[in-house]
C-alpha cells in the first residue's frame, strides 16, 4: 500500500502513521502473545504427564495419579451420541429450511428462533436437560441424557452450516437441473449435496470439537466425580474431560498433587478441539481445490 | 412407464415428507425447550418464598397480619426482636423451631417416637402468646388454636430489585437477583472494555498494516483459539491469573471480579478480532483508493473511512462478545470467588448468573423452590440473549445489505 500513499505529505501526518503503524503492531504483538502463551503454557506443562499409560489407564489415589482413559471413553460416548442424535435431524432440517420451504413468515420465524438458540448459553442447555431429560422423562444422569442436552446444543448450529452451505449453491445449478427433468429431490441429492458436502461435513467436525470441550451442559446430566470403569449401556454415567479438569482443578482430593493430571487433561482436550479444526481446515481446503480444477 | 412416474412421484412425496417432519419437530422442539423454561422459572412467582410444606404460625391473639421475607429472616437474624417493631404489640418475639424442639419439651412429653410433637406444638402456640413458630404442616393438629402468618408470593420486582441471594437460607430463601445480575454485567463491561481496543487494533493490523503472508499465519491460527474449551481458560486462569492478581493486588483472595474480566476478555479476542477483521476486509477498494488520492496518508484513511464503513461489522462484533461474555459459565464460575453481594470493587469476588446455576442446581431439589428459582435465573440469561440476538437481527444486519 505504501506505494500507494503520495509523497510530500507534511512530516507531522507521517510520523503520526508510524507511531501509529508501531502501536498497532505493538498491540497484535501482546494479544498474539497472550493467546499463544496460553497454548504454550499448556504445552509445556502438560507435555511431561502425556505418557501411555495416563492415556491408557485409569485415575487412581484420590485422582492424583494414574490416567484419564474412562474420561475420553466417556467424551467419545457423548461426542458420538450426541452427534448420531443432532447431525441427522439438523442436516434434514436444514435441507428442508432451504430448499423445500418457501420464503415467508414461517421461515423467518424457524430461522430467528434457531438462531436465537445458537446464542443461549450452554448453562440454560444443562438446566433444561436436567430438569427434562434426567428428571421428567428418568433417564436418570445417564449418557442418553448427556448425549441429548449436548445434541440440543450443537443442532442450531448443525442447521445453520447446513444452511449457510446449501445457500452458496448457486441458483443455476438448481435451475439447470430442474430444467432437464430432475425432480427436486433429485436435483437436492444429485446436484446441491455434492457441492455444499464439503462444508456441511466441515461443519460437523467443527461441533464435534465444540461439544467435546462442553462443560456447563453434563454438569447436572451425566457427568461422573470419579467412575473407574467403562459404560455398559446408555443409562450408565460416565467420566468426561472437561468435567474431569474442572473437578480436579477446584474440587479434587488433594489439588496440589493433581495439577499435573490436570495439565494433561487440558493438553488432551486442546488436542482433540485443534485437530478437529486442523482437519475441517483441510477439508475446506482439499474441496475448494477439487472444485477449483 | 405410468408405474416408474408413480413411484418416482410417491418417493418424492416420501422424502419431502420425512425432511418437513424433522424440521418440523425440530420447530416444534425449539419451541417447547422456551415453553419449558418459562414455565418452570415463572413457577418460582407462584409461590411464596418458603418450601411448601413449612408454615409459620402465632398465638391467635396476635395482631400482626403479615411479615414479609426480610423481616421474617431479621426475627430469626435476632435483628427484629420486638412485635412492636412489626406492628403488634410490646412484647418480645419467642421463636418456636422444630430442630430445638427438646429444649421446649422433655422427651417423655413428645414420646418415643415423637408422636404427641403435633399436640405439644399446639399448646404451646396456645399458651405462648408471643411465640413464632415454624414448623412442618404435617404437625398441624385438628384442634389446631394458632393462625397461620400467611406469606406473600414472591413478586417479580422483588426478585429483581432485593439484593440478597440465599436460596437455601431458613425459614424463608432471601431471592433477590440484583447482585448477580450486576455481578454479571460488571464482569462483561470490563471483559467488553479490555478486549474491544485490543481486538479492534489486532483487527486493524491484520486487515490492513500487516502483510499477506502475516495474515495467512495470523488468522486461521486465531480462529483456531476461538474454539478451546471454556473450561481450560478457567483453569489457565485459576492456575495463573488468580495468584498473579493476589501477589500484584496484594488482595486477600486472588478469585476476583477482575480475574473473571480478564478470562472473559481473553475469550472473547478470537471473536472480536475475526469478525471486525472481516467487515474491514468489506470496505470497497475505490474507497480506500479515492482518500489515499486526494492525500490523506494510509493511517487517516483507516481511522476516517474504512474503520467508519465497517462500524456496523464492528457493532456486530461487540454484541457478539458480550453475548459471549454474559453466558459464559465455567471459565467464570472457576475465577470469580462466587460470593453473591452486590459488587463494590473489581477486586472482591462476585458471582454471576451462569456460574450461581453451574454451583446450585446440583444441591437443588427436583422441583423445589430453589431449583424453580433457579429457572427464573435461566429466564433471565435466556431473555438477555434474546435481547442481544434481537439487536443483531434488526440493527446490525440490516445495514450490511
Amino acid at each position: 500500500m505504501s506505494a500507494l500513499t503520495p509523497k510530500g505529505n507534511s512530516t507531522r501526518k507521517r510520523i503520526l502513521q508510524i507511531v501509529g503503524f508501531g502501536a498497532f503492531r505493538a498491540i497484535t504483538g501482546f494479544v498474539v502473545a497472550v493467546l499463544f502463551g496460553i497454548l504454550f503454557f499448556i504445552f509445556h506443562e502438560g507435555l511431561p504427564a502425556m505418557t501411555w499409560k495416563f492415556i491408557t489407564s485409569n485415575p487412581e489415589n484420590g485422582m492424583t495419579e494414574g490416567g484419564i482413559f474412562p474420561a475420553i471413553v466417556g467424551t467419545g460416548c457423548l461426542v458420538l451420541g450426541s452427534m448420531l442424535f443432532a447431525f441427522p435431524i439438523g442436516v434434514m432440517s436444514g435441507i428442508w429450511l432451504n430448499e423445500y420451504l418457501k420464503d415467508g413468515y414461517l421461515k423467518r420465524f424457524i430461522n430467528m428462533m434457531t438462531n436465537n438458540l445458537a446464542g443461549v448459553p450452554s448453562v440454560v442447555f444443562g438446566l433444561f436437560g436436567m430438569a427434562l431429560f434426567v428428571n421428567q422423562l428418568k433417564f436418570g444422569d445417564s449418557i442418553l441424557a448427556g448425549s441429548l442436552t449436548l445434541g440440543l446444543l450443537a443442532l442450531p448450529v448443525i442447521i445453520r452450516t447446513t444452511e449457510e452451505a446449501l445457500k452458496s449453491v448457486d441458483d443455476s445449478y438448481r435451475i439447470a437441473s430442474l430444467a432437464l427433468g430432475a425432480s427436486q429431490w433429485q436435483t437436492v441429492s444429485k446436484v446441491v449435496l455434492p457441492v455444499a458436502f464439503p462444508n456441511i461435513f466441515t461443519g460437523l467436525i467443527l461441533s464435534i470439537g465444540r461439544v467435546s470441550g462442553e462443560t456447563a451442559p453434563i454438569l447436572f446430566t451425566v457427568a461422573a466425580y470419579f467412575l473407574p470403569k467403562l459404560p455398559h449401556s446408555i443409562f450408565d454415567q460416565v467420566m468426561a474431560l472437561p468435567y474431569h479438569l474442572y473437578v480436579i482443578s477446584t474440587s479434587g482430593t488433594d489439588i496440589e498433587k493433581s495439577r499435573v493430571i490436570a495439565y494433561g487433561t487440558a493438553l488432551v482436550l486442546i488436542c482433540i478441539v485443534l485437530a478437529s479444526n486442523i482437519l475441517a481446515g483441510f477439508i475446506r481446503r482439499y474441496y475448494t481445490k477439487k472444485n477449483k480444477t | 412407464m405410468q408405474v416408474n412416474r408413480f413411484l418416482k412421484n410417491l418417493k418424492e412425496k416420501i422424502i419431502e415428507g420425512i425432511l418437513t417432519l424433522s424440521g418440523t419437530i425440530t420447530s416444534i422442539a425449539v419451541i417447547l425447550i422456551i415453553i419449558f423454561l418459562f414455565k418452570e422459572g415463572i413457577g418460582v412467582f407462584n409461590q411464596a418464598p418458603m418450601e411448601k410444606e413449612l408454615i409459620l404460625a402465632v398465638n391467635k391473639d396476635n395482631h400482626v397480619k403479615e411479615l414479609t421475607p426480610r423481616q421474617i429472616k431479621d426475627i430469626f437474624d435476632g435483628k427484629i426482636a420486638m412485635w412492636s417493631e412489626l406492628g403488634g404489640s410490646k412484647d418480645s418475639i419467642k421463636l418456636f423451631r422444630t430442630e430445638d424442639v427438646s429444649t421446649y419439651f422433655t422427651e417423655e412429653e413428645l414420646g418415643a417416637n415423637f408422636e404427641h410433637l403435633p399436640q405439644k406444638i399446639n399448646e404451646y402456640i396456645a399458651r405462648e402468646k408471643n411465640v413464632l413458630a415454624f414448623f412442618n404442616k404435617k404437625y398441624i393438629t385438628k384442634g389446631f388454636s394458632g393462625r397461620i402468618i400467611p406469606l406473600k408470593k414472591i413478586g417479580v420486582m422483588d426478585f429483581l430489585l432485593d439484593n440478597e441471594w440465599f436460596p437455601t437460607a431458613q425459614p424463608v430463601a432471601q431471592l433477590g437477583v440484583l447482585p448477580l445480575i450486576l455481578g454479571t454485567l460488571w464482569v462483561t463491561l470490563l471483559a467488553i472494555l479490555l478486549a474491544l481496543p485490543l481486538g479492534l487494533a489486532t483487527a486493524i493490523y491484520m486487515a490492513e498494516i500487516a502483510s499477506p503472508k502475516i495474515r495467512s499465519i495470523l488468522k486461521p491460527t486465531i480462529e483456531l483459539l476461538a474454539g478451546i474449551p471454556s473450561v481450560v481458560y478457567g483453569f489457565f486462569g485459576l492456575v495463573v491469573l488468580v495468584p498473579f492478581i493476589q501477589r500484584v493486588f496484594n488482595v486477600p483472595v486472588g478469585e476476583t471480579g477482575l480475574a473473571g474480566s480478564i478470562v472473559l476478555a481473553i475469550m472473547a479476542l478470537p471473536t472480536i478480532i475475526t469478525i471486525s477483521e472481516d467487515s474491514l476486509r468489506t470496505a470497497p477498494r475505490q474507497l480506500k483508493e479515492a482518500s489515499l488520492a486526494l492525500g490523506a496518508s494510509h493511517w487517516q484513511t483507516i481511522w476516517r473511512v474504512i474503520v467508519p464503513y465497517s462500524s456496523s461489522g464492528i457493532t456486530a462484533a461487540i454484541i457478539l462478545g458480550v453475548g459471549r461474555a454474559i453466558g459464559e459459565t465455567m471459565a467464570v464460575l472457576m475465577v470469580t470467588g462466587n460470593a453473591a453481594v452486590i459488587p463494590h470493587s473489581y477486586l472482591a469476588p462476585l458471582r454471576t448468573i451462569p456460574a450461581t446455576i453451574a454451583a446450585e442446581l446440583g444441591e437443588a431439589s427436583y422441583g423445589g423452590l430453589h431449583f424453580k428459582a433457579l429457572f427464573a435465573l435461566g429466564c433471565i440469561l435466556f431473555i438477555m440473549t434474546f435481547i442481544i440476538n434481537l439487536i443483531f437481527e434488526f440493527i446490525v444486519k440490516p445495514k450490511k445489505h
